[in-house]
């Protein structure tokens, strides 16, 4: 059977890959900071960090980029390693469902607080 | 004349007598003149006439000798007999279907290579004497041209290995942008959007093994990242 390449996508995941990757160590780099403030002293100081409005912009951000960045990078595992397609097919299938419940359930958790 | 044992280790695979590969030791005489790794296989094959392996030009310009020396991919021609650690492990190149011994079929690395039309596309009429560079657009081919594809990088890339059927390769990617980056070539686009591709181009996960093995010195990682950097400028 023909070998076929030429499916003219791969940068914007490439581009996306990296932005996330920036957005996720800034954000990470932003609770430490936090920490060092004292934030996790109580629950009570701990909830309202997280409920606070600009951090609750920036964690459901957070809880996307890490899906995507994920997707893009189990992804890239399955193709390289699982050569039948229905197989690979139905693992891409998997891991975007596995990662869109993942995405609700955090958000849904971070923001009940 | 100073004479000193060293200790060979050798992949031996001949599909016609072999039901699978085995390796072979050998202990091998070399004089203090016998300097390269090729000079001691060229005495092996000397003892052992039956040991299978490729070399041309014996100086690190045909790319022949290609090997997997100690676990690392390079060529013998370039590689000190002394600053080897014995047995001198010597295998095919990884990845590539073995045809004897140390010689590999290299047909999948060529198709590749051909895949990304290794040659400059100018439709202008021909020029009286030549197509006229600036010197500073000639030095954006410096480390790219140099490339004699003996196939050491792709074949210690993991991505290559897994799909060399899809994957252009560090070393075909890196004559990609040998061709990308040439102002005499008119297909740049065509060539970006050739290698716009999950697999042909984006397998490359930056790994560098390909830099790590390069008998020429080169970057092909570097490369690949001026390919990627291209294609975002032309999309963003």
């Amino acid at each position: 059977m023909r070998t076929t390449t030429g499916a003219h996508y791969g940068l914007r995941d490439w581009i996306a890959q990296r932005i996330t990757a920036v957005f996720m160590a800034v954000f990470t780099l932003v609770v430490i900071v936090a920490l060092f403030t004292g934030v996790a002293e109580s629950a009570e100081r701990w909830r309202a960090f997280f409920g606070f409005g600009p951090m609750r912009f920036l964690s459901f951000l957070f809880a996307m980029s890490l899906c995507y960045h994920a997707w893009i990078g189990i992804r890239d595992i399955w193709m390289d390693y699982i050569k039948p397609v229905w197989i690979r097919l139905t693992l891409h299938s998997l891991t975007l469902l596995a990662l869109f419940g993942y995405a609700g359930w955090c958000i849904e958790i971070l923001w009940r607080l | 004349m100073e004479t000193r044992t060293v200790q060979f280790r050798i992949y031996r695979y001949d599909p016609d007598k072999d039901a699978k590969p085995w390796m072979q030791d050998i202990a091998l005489e070399l004089e203090s003149t016998d300097r390269k790794l090729l000079d001691a296989i060229v005495k092996l094959k000397a003892k052992d006439d039956s040991i299978a392996f490729r070399r041309s030009c014996r100086e690190g310009v045909c790319g022949s000798d290609a090997m997997n020396i100690n676990g690392k991919n390079g060529l013998a021609c370039l590689t000190d007999v002394d600053d080897l650690k014995q047995p001198i492990v010597l295998r095919p190149l990884p990845g590539l279907p073995v045809i004897r011994d140390l010689i590999v079929d290299m047909t999948q690395f060529f198709n590749q290579y051909h895949s990304i039309k290794p040659y400059l596309v100018n439709h202008d009429p021909l020029p009286e004497r030549e197509r006229l560079q600036s010197p500073e657009d000639r030095d954006e081919l410096d480390g790219l041209y140099e490339c004699i594809l003996c196939a050491c990088c792709s074949t210690a890339c993991p991505s290559f290995w897994w799909n060399p059927d899809k994957f252009v390769g560090p070393a075909g990617l890196l004559a990609a942008y040998r061709f990308i980056a040439d102002t005499r070539d008119q297909t740049t686009s065509e060539r970006l959007d050739n290698l716009e591709d999950p697999y042909r181009l984006f397998r490359c996960h930056t790994i560098m093994n390909c830099v790590d093995v390069c008998p020429k010195g080169l970057n092909p990682t570097k490369a690949i990242g001026k390919i990627k950097d291209m294609m975002m400028r032309r999309a963003v």
